[in-house]
């Protein structure tokens, strides 16, 4: 249990101070893109010093921690709850060490747990892997963008969407759109095509595990996934909506099968500080850290 | 576009003299004061904030700090999205003569219209950018409203020397979010090829 406590302390810090270099070297490529002078290069130049800041002090590279989603591998039969338990330990003791923010309220009283743990929280997510050991991807996601995030139903009249992939790529365009700079721009995008409402949003969010570079092996999703990213920096909203080329950083799709009646399209925003972090635990000295995720590599379809 | 200084509190004068996309450094006071404390503010309207919020500087934000042997560190303090203030800040810059608010992600038209009518700037932060921001503080003077509100929530009178601001609404109803918006509104109709 201790081990396990260890870890997932030490997961959740890397997670919150140490941005994944996939995601640094896309906003290194915006900041060489914007003109010299402009709002926009300002603005990447904080971030881009931020991200040393953060990493070299071992401070949250931003105060709002999030919502803590961990996406978690076992062997089959191997019990869940000390793994739940080790879980929310570590939770409080990222909390007391500073690495996350006091950040769950009841949304009845008003009160805030103090510890990060509440109903509902942290996020946990198990699914089985094949491999010995215990395998977690941890994601952190504020609240800023996940107010930005959003969900169409299609056919969507006023936005002129049909039931097909146009009318997908004019729904998410038109949520990047409507997020301007509040989702804390250039973002990433998650989507998901089909499925029903909490199962698109669940996996749209999902995808904010893949690395940058990752391109969908499924030809049409991965098309879409560059002509999203594409179009958004023709949008012109730029860092912190300012202006400027650089809007989005990468776009993700997958695709669920839907009911005959519901053609859904879920879209997760994530701000440029996409902080995930991954950890394998095949025994008590056998822990290896990661910033590449496990769960994200089944989302090729 | 210019780059400037700016001490806070401040007033009227200074803030007319701004304009959307000047970049304004800040040095003085600054207070945080988020969603709790904003509504606060408009419904109990409490006296003893008079004094601290005349002609001050309001910071949208929640941060994290860290109790010391004396008083307290900031650990990260990046701006949180000021939409959510929109029903409140033209009351508070009003009421209590608020000449400065830092946050980001912009504001709406009411607060726009109170900017231009009673002389206050919006200032935009970069989002996210917590540490580096955190730095810029030099001193925590003091917290008011810690028990009742709870840290991210209470109102932390910061000291800060340089802060990086870039103007976004000024006190002459320009607002770079509504030129922004309406821009990057024709580029999506031209995307989605409905011009």
């Amino acid at each position: 249990m201790k081990h396990l406590v260890e870890a997932f302390t030490e997961l959740i810090r890397r997670a919150s101070t140490d941005l994944p270099r996939d995601v640094c070297e896309r906003i290194r490529r915006g900041y060489e893109e914007e003109k010299p002078g402009s709002n926009a290069r300002a603005a990447l130049e904080i971030i881009l010093r931020n991200i040393e800041d953060a990493r070299s002090t071992s401070a949250p590279i931003c105060q709002d921690t999030g919502t803590n989603t961990w996406y978690v591998g076992v062997p089959e039969r191997t019990p869940t709850e000390p793994i739940r338990k080790a879980i929310a330990r570590a939770t409080v003791a990222a909390t007391k060490r500073c690495y996350l923010r006091p950040n769950t309220m009841d949304p009845v009283t008003g009160v805030n747990s103090g510890d990060n743990l509440g109903i509902g929280h942290p996020v946990i997510h198990f699914r089985t892997r094949n491999r010995p050991g215990i395998q977690a991807d941890l994601l952190l996601k504020g609240g800023g963008c996940e107010n930005v995030s959003a969900q169409y139903s299609l056919p969507d009249e006023r936005l002129g969407a049909g039931r097909n992939l146009a009318g997908v790529r004019a729904v998410v365009l038109h949520a990047i759109h409507r997020a301007q700079g509040r989702g804390c721009a250039p973002g990433i995008v998650g989507i998901a095509i089909g499925g029903d409402r909490a199962q698109g949003l669940a996996a749209a969010k999902e995808q904010l595990l893949r690395l940058m570079p990752d391109v969908n092996t499924d030809h049409v999703l991965g098309e879409m996934e560059n002509d999203v990213v594409a179009a958004a920096n023709r949008l012109g909203i730029g860092p912190m909506g300012f202006g400027g080329r650089t809007t989005l950083l990468g776009a993700k799709a997958t695709r669920l099968h839907r009911l005959p009646a519901s053609f859904f399209v879920s879209v997760a925003y994530m701000c440029w500080a996409c902080r995930r972090a991954s950890v394998t635990i095949a025994g008590k000295r056998n822990i290896r850290f990661s910033q590449i995720a496990e769960s994200a590599r089944r989302y090729h379809r | 576009m210019a780059r400037r200084e700016m001490r806070t509190p401040t007033d009227e004068a200074t803030v007319r003299a701004l304009r959307v996309g000047d970049e304004v450094a800040v040095t003085g006071t600054i207070i945080t004061a988020r969603d709790t404390a904003h509504k606060y503010m408009v419904d109990m309207r409490p006296a003893f904030l008079r004094p601290i919020l005349q002609g001050a500087a309001i910071y949208h934000c929640g941060p994290i700090m860290r109790k010391e042997r004396k008083g307290w560190s900031v650990v990260a303090a990046g701006p949180t999205t000021s939409a959510r203030e929109e029903p409140y800040q033209a009351d508070v810059i009003q009421r209590y003569r608020v000449r400065v608010v830092i946050g980001k992600g912009g504001m709406g038209p009411k607060t726009l219209d109170a900017c231009r009518r009673h002389g206050a700037v919006y200032l935009h932060a970069v989002g996210g950018a917590a540490v580096t921001l955190a730095g810029y503080v030099k001193k925590v003077t003091d917290v008011l409203k810690l028990e009742e509100f709870g840290a991210p929530e209470a109102f932390w009178i910061l000291e800060v020397e340089g802060f990086p601001t870039v103007v976004t609404m000024d006190a002459h109803g320009g607002s770079l979010h509504a030129e922004v918006e309406a821009r990057s509104h024709m580029a999506l109709d031209r995307l989605l090829g409905r011009s």
